[in-house]
């Protein structure tokens, strides 16, 4: 074994044994993973892939690249820690695992290589080239060049693969959120709390609106929100992909950015960023000058469903409210990184004229997953169709839901699979109703 | 081999496969397979025989007792992909599954058709019925409704020479020859593979009732179970958990459970409302006679399958104070309940071990479960030791070693005493005569 290898040894070795050992390997997180439901191997299962991290700190088994591919086959949902009685810190165990693997140079193959600095070091270290190349993507789509290409048949000259990743291309919005959200928005009424609200980086380049809303429904609900233009990503995407350093410099960016003893709450209304913010002392738990604010910053990061409901909603009063069916698909992030459950479905259920019907395994993953639907197209694919099905026979008009990457996914889904179905976030229909009700009100 | 894909054979594959969901048992096999059906379970056991490499049958791999764990070089025969519920007989109220279905799921599919497969063991959402059949698993409902034995009408299971047989019928009732079938319940893998299982179902019941009763001292908890047992009353549930326990699963999963007290006793009545009216408040009464210190009535249906599941998680829950969990399954007439806890308080005291308890108490059943450390050895000597005055004493009051996990690795050291010499020497006849090669999951339950 050579030092790197050595050395990404140790970070599983490094890891608390206590993590490894807590699996008492019952198997009661078999039945909620979606791998191990799709293939029955318990190696893509959650105490599968304990074992095998157990056994690599135990020097029972070298880190392999065959270990590298089941850490990348996991969805990294957390499904498992919701099922686990035993109360087993899965996500350390996924983020180390992935960490070893890229330290140990596992999966290296020059065009892996250029796609992981490409994204994960130069696009998400700094946003604005993010958004320079949603610009492009948008020009691409705006001049008709897509519909063009689309329509042409010359995408099939292409590999199979790069079809299908175009056609997944999302729709870029004219405006992203620094032009739409001035950097302090007043509350309206009586100012009760002041808050920051993180656009993102998906998030801000594909649902800006998204983000406008969010504002607009604190700003309704007695907050001042503070929305600085230039942001930093909050470094889930490096966290979950083995770039733990990066993710580091990006959360002392943000604890800069936004000092928590100057607001009330952080805001994040993106399931898979707000579950990776609220660990941030974990993660500079050994950096003595970020370590105490870090701490600060975690019991200040509240997702913006989870703060609605504490700080109390301001009543829709609409009484000719449309009628709509709204089903809620739960980002796993959201549910079992944050366990807020119950909010986002008491602020739905809040808005006039909403029908809401439970969706049957709605906290089972959409496939979306951070990068996976691209990294693993196979069986994210799968879990697209089953989540379509599912929202199929609920007979909603109207699919809700937290978090950007599912958000993109069911869009994607639903054109797949022709459903009129439309995919909104709960701050959009949230702040569609307040409008509503305002203009029945004859104020607008 | 004659084996579908896939054969796993690499490292990182057969890892997870090198235990179960018993604590500090680990063996690495030397392949797993996947058969589909039982005519591929049959080939494979014929090349097993020819070729004389032990076979270990596994379903979820949730066993308590370490039956499914590997021998060295052995083949894992998985089943989980033999999973279909094959038919729900709603004239003859009879469900037919494949081996590799989970209790759960069987549970879901009778429930549609309003019908009730009552044993749920505390791993039902994971656990295989062919799982449950080979170790005759019980449950929470096991006081009214008996364990899996009592719901086999009929399965394939294929001999460990390679032979396909089925065994009963959808008939109530049946004594032509003898009762083969049940050799095979419980026989932990060790005389054949089951493939198939016919079931019986009953009528769901139209009413019940969940109740929370606290005690200050555990024993007061026992007595009140022996009492109720007394009384003649059978209701559906009787569990308790003790303080260590009852901490572990609140913070699993949230529910309010009382943290002030030795012991909570969950008790639930099913059938005719009237019935189940009458005999909760024979029991809330009996409870209160014997010095409990509050009773909680679940308000709705909601909360009571809360409380049965925060039960069921009993087991892992204890995982959060202890890295490694040795759980015992000892069970003892109901009468001497109250004797055998205070036995078990007081050898973990005497000998500084931490325990926690919990179990079937309306069965007699009791799960102590030793918290430790399987790196630190001298502890791990101690609790050998005090499993072994804890197995000395169930014998003496009439109890046996297991009453639901089964013999498997972990208490097969124990068999012996339990069974005496001429019931071990027929069990091993009767083996013999059935796998004469020793081909089928060797080493368990006893050489």
């Amino acid at each position: 074994m050579d030092s790197t290898n050595t050395s990404a040894v140790s970070r599983l070795k490094g890891l608390d044994y206590r993590v490894l050992q807590q699996c008492m390997h019952c198997g009661l997180c078999l039945p909620v993973c979606p791998t191990y439901n799709d293939t029955k191997m318990e190696r893509n299962s959650p105490r599968g892939r304990i074992s095998l991290a157990r056994a690599i700190a135990d020097g029972r088994l070298d880190l392999t690249p065959e270990y590298a591919r089941e850490m990348y086959f996991c969805l990294g949902c957390l499904a498992c820690t919701s099922a686990c009685p035993a109360g087993v810190n899965y996500a350390e165990i996924f983020e180390h695992a992935r960490a070893a693997a890229e330290e140990a140079r596992l999966l290296n193959s020059p065009l892996r290589r250029l796609i992981r600095w490409f994204t994960v070091k130069w696009l998400f270290m700094d946003l604005r080239r993010l958004l320079f190349v949603g610009r492009l993507l948008r020009f691409y789509q705006a001049i008709g060049l897509q519909r063009l290409i689309r329509g042409s048949g010359v995408m099939k000259l292409f590999p199979k693969r790069l079809q299908e990743l175009e056609a997944m291309a999302p729709d870029i919005p004219a405006k992203f959120s620094a032009q739409l959200i001035a950097p302090v928005t007043p509350a309206q009424g009586t100012r009760r709390y002041r808050v920051a609200m993180l656009t993102g980086c998906a998030q801000d380049l594909i649902f800006s609106e998204v983000n406008r809303d969010t504002v607009e429904v604190l700003a309704r609900n007695g907050c001042e929100v503070y929305t600085p233009p230039r942001q930093s990503c909050c470094g889930s995407l490096h966290g979950h992909n083995g770039e733990y350093a990066l993710a580091q410099e990006l959360a002392r960016r943000n604890i800069d950015q936004f000092p928590p003893d100057q607001f009330d709450a952080i805001i994040s209304n993106a399931g898979g960023c707000g579950s990776h913010l609220k660990h941030y002392a974990q993660l500079l738990e050994h950096d003595p000058k970020y370590h105490d604010r870090a701490h600060q910053w975690d019991a200040k990061l509240k997702d913006v469903h989870e703060w609605l409901a504490f700080i109390g909603l301001a009543p829709i009063k609409d009484l000719q409210a449309p009628k709509q069916k709204v089903t809620y698909h739960e980002s796993c992030h959201l549910c079992h990184g944050q366990k807020i459950t119950a909010q986002p479905r008491q602020l739905l259920k809040a808005i006039p004229g909403l029908d809401f019907v439970e969706l049957p395994e709605s906290n089972w993953c959409c496939g979306s997953a951070g990068i996976y639907n691209i990294t693993q197209p196979e069986m994210a694919g799968k879990l697209l169709v089953r989540k379509m099905e599912h929202i199929k026979a609920t007979g909603a008009s109207v699919v809700a839901n937290g978090n950007s990457g599912c958000l993109l996914q069911l869009v994607n889904g639903a054109k797949q699979t022709h459903q009129p179905t439309r995919v909104a976030h709960p701050m959009t229909l949230l702040a569609e109703a307040y409008r509503r009700a305002d203009k029945a009100a004859g104020k607008s | 081999m004659m084996a579908p894909e896939p054969v796993l054979t690499s490292k990182e594959d057969l890892i997870p496969y090198a235990f179960d969901g018993t604590a500090a048992l680990s063996q690495m096999p030397g392949a797993v397979v996947f058969p589909r059906d039982a005519e591929q379970v049959s080939r494979l056991l014929q090349w097993a025989n020819r070729e004389r490499v032990p076979i270990i049958p596994r379903g979820s791999g949730s066993g308590l007792s370490g039956g499914s764990v590997p021998t060295p070089g052995s083949v894992v025969m998985c089943l989980v992909k033999l999973d279909r519920v094959l038919e729900v007989d709603r004239k003859n109220l009879t469900v037919m599954v494949e081996t590799g279905a989970t209790t759960e799921a069987v549970a879901t599919a009778v429930g549609a058709a309003n019908l009730f497969y009552p044993p749920d063991p505390g791993s039902m959402k994971i656990s295989t019925i062919g799982g449950n059949v080979a170790e005759n698993s019980g449950g929470l409902r096991g006081l009214k409704y008996g364990v899996t034995r009592n719901y086999v009408m009929g399965m394939e299971v294929v001999l460990p020479q390679g032979e396909i047989v089925w065994m009963g019928n959808k008939c109530v009732k049946d004594v032509a020859g003898y009762n083969l079938k049940d050799v095979f319940i419980g026989s932990e893998g060790t005389l054949g593979v089951i493939t198939r299982v016919l079931l019986k179902l009953i009528p769901k019941p139209a009413a019940k009732k969940t109740m929370l009763a606290t005690f200050a001292e555990m024993e007061k908890a026992a007595e009140t179970i022996s009492a109720i047992i007394a009384a003649q009353i059978i209701p559906c549930t009787l569990e308790f958990l003790d303080r260590t326990t009852i901490k572990c699963v609140e913070d699993f999963a949230h529910i309010g459970l009382p943290l002030d007290c030795d012991a909570i006793v969950l008790m639930e009545t099913d059938g005719h409302a009237a019935v189940v009216a009458e005999e909760s408040a024979r029991m809330e009464q009996i409870c209160r006679a014997h010095g409990c210190t509050s009773v909680h009535v679940a308000k709705d249906d909601t909360e009571a399958v809360q409380l049965a599941s925060a039960r069921r998680a009993a087991f892992s829950a204890l995982a959060r104070v202890a890295p490694t969990t040795i759980l015992e399954d000892v069970t003892v007439p109901r009468s001497e309940l109250a004797q055998m806890i205070r036995f078990i308080q007081n050898v973990a005291k005497t000998d500084q071990l931490r325990v926690g308890v919990f179990g079937h108490m309306g069965d007699g059943n009791l799960h102590p479960t030793f918290l430790t450390d399987e790196r630190n050895h001298a502890e791990m000597e101690k609790v050998e030791k005090a499993l072994h005055k804890i197995i000395e004493e169930t014998i003496r009051l009439g109890g046996t070693i297991t009453g639901e996990h089964g013999v498997g690795l972990a208490k097969k050291r124990f068999l012996p005493r339990q069974l005496g010499e001429t019931q071990l020497r027929v069990m091993r006849e009767l083996r013999r005569v059935l796998d004469p090669a020793g081909v089928l999951n060797p080493g368990k339950m006893f050489d």
